[in-house]
């Protein structure tokens, strides 16, 4: 056991071409998937949040429940869809990078929208009158919140990113696994671990823990630094 | 431009929660005369004010302004102005924005407004970090920067120190001189007799009574406003 963590150790340390690799192309999905479900889910959650519409309780409830999906399902969902019988077939995407970016995207989408429809709502009981007596109405006034509580939506991207990095299933189901193309840190740790290749599973383990910890630090950082310039 | 006083009110409720808040109110309100609104804590003060400025709807009855383009040629200071996280300045040219004003011409009132409440210092710093007080007179140079025909305050001083108070109070007198209609409540009678030229009472959601200043202090008409009077006044 020991022995494995030092070789594990060993093999971040010597910048083992296989294991960055891995990291790379996870680090590029992921990231790839947290960004476009970014750019689609802040706008949503902050629309949800600002918009009076009939229906509006029943897509926050479902939008809160979407969050808890399972990785599994939604791979195979995607694996319908791209798989050549399917109804995207014709793409050819199953198996590859991009398929793996769609899954993630779609399973983080729900977090970010979810978490900013919350945030960005408790933020414009605050501003509503103010905005409403200078004029602004409806989508401006998303924005409006949406960029002045950019800092604290970070804890929603965050969380999103957590989700895509940390999960197995989907990506899985999607990517297939395949060495060399669309081997990620997760899969990789699933696989070694069940044929008994400790070190690389280990290594990889580290690798990820030590990121996202990374992440969260640097995230931490811009916010606390936002704060006490902005206030 | 025509002008957009005067506004008025017709026969207005508002309820919510099964409670009637504002009940049967006609008045209107003509260019000229700073009316300062009193009465209790929930007489309705600020509500009738926020169904005037068109934030709430009455429940029935109406608000009508006379010219066209009304929503535009208006503004509120809260009593808790909120401030977007950006500079003092930007602050201000985000209004402008919103109004309609061309790129070139914000930035230059945004100036101006912000010297004439005395800003100018302060305006790059960061809108949520300054006083207070600063924070009031920013939300002043906001609605001084749309030169507004009508400017409504909600008790703008209530959380600040005497100081910060003269000088919001310098600035509102600036708007009346500048020809801007004032409507503002407040709790404080000196601040009412300092800025007012005329006072309308409210008694539970109701109009008790509509005064000029100088009358409403000796001798107002109403027994409620007598009352609200000698209570605030004791030594009077």
């Amino acid at each position: 056991m020991l022995d494995a963590l030092l070789s594990g150790l060993r093999l971040v340390a010597t910048l083992d071409l296989r294991l960055w690799e891995i990291v790379g192309l996870s680090l590029a999905v992921s990231l790839s998937a947290v960004a476009l479900a970014s750019i689609l889910g802040l706008p949503l959650g902050a629309a949800i949040a600002v918009g009076r519409f009939p229906g509006r309780q029943a897509v926050v409830v479902v939008l809160n429940a979407l969050m808890g999906l399972p990785p599994v399902v939604v791979g195979l969902f995607i694996y319908l869809l791209l798989s050549r019988a399917g109804p995207l077939g014709q793409l050819g995407l199953l198996f590859t990078p991009q398929a793996m970016v769609i899954a993630q995207t779609v399973l983080v989408l729900p977090i970010i929208a979810a978490l900013s429809r919350q945030s960005v709502e408790d933020a414009w009981r605050e501003y509503e009158e103010q905005l409403r007596s200078l004029g602004v109405e409806g989508l401006r006034g998303a924005l409006t919140v949406l960029w002045d509580i950019r800092f604290s939506l970070l804890t929603a991207v965050l969380a999103g990113l957590g989700r895509a990095s940390a999960e197995v299933g989907a990506v899985m189901i999607v990517g297939g696994n395949i060495d060399g193309v669309t081997r990620v840190m997760t899969t990789t740790i699933a696989l070694e671990t069940s044929k008994g290749d400790l070190p690389l599973a280990l290594g990889l383990g580290i690798v990820l823990i030590a990121i996202v910890l990374a992440l969260n630090a640097a995230a931490h950082l811009v916010k606390d630094a936002a704060q006490r310039r902005y206030g | 431009m025509s002008a957009i006083l005067p506004l008025r009110l017709e026969d207005v409720t508002f309820a919510a929660g099964g409670r009637i808040i504002i009940e049967r109110v006609s008045l209107a309100l003509e260019a000229g005369p700073s009316t300062i609104l009193l009465g209790a804590n929930g007489a309705g003060k600020s509500v009738l004010m926020r169904l005037m400025h068109g934030l709430l709807a009455p429940t029935s009855g109406r608000v009508a302004w006379s010219g066209e383009g009304a929503r535009r040629r208006q503004a509120m200071v809260f009593q808790r102005p909120v401030m977007l996280r950006r500079s003092a300045l930007a602050n201000v040219i985000y209004a402008l924005e919103v109004a309609g004003i061309e790129g070139a011409e914000r930035e230059r009132l945004a100036r101006e407004a912000l010297a004439e409440v005395g800003l100018t210092d302060v305006a790059q710093r960061p809108a949520r970090v300054l006083s207070g007080g600063e924070q009031q007179r920013l939300a002043l140079a906001r609605a001084w920067a749309l030169h507004p025909e009508v400017l409504f305050l909600d008790e703008p001083t209530a959380n600040l120190d005497p100081g910060a108070t003269r000088e919001i109070e310098t600035v509102i007198k600036a708007f009346d001189a500048a020809g801007t209609k004032i409507v503002m409540s407040t709790h404080s009678l000196g601040q009412a007799r300092r800025l007012g030229d005329e006072v309308i009472f409210l008694h539970q959601g109701r109009l008790a009574e509509r005064t000029p200043i100088e009358r409403f202090f000796p001798q107002p008409a109403s027994p409620e406003a007598a009352a609200f009077v000698k209570g605030e006044l004791p030594w009077a």
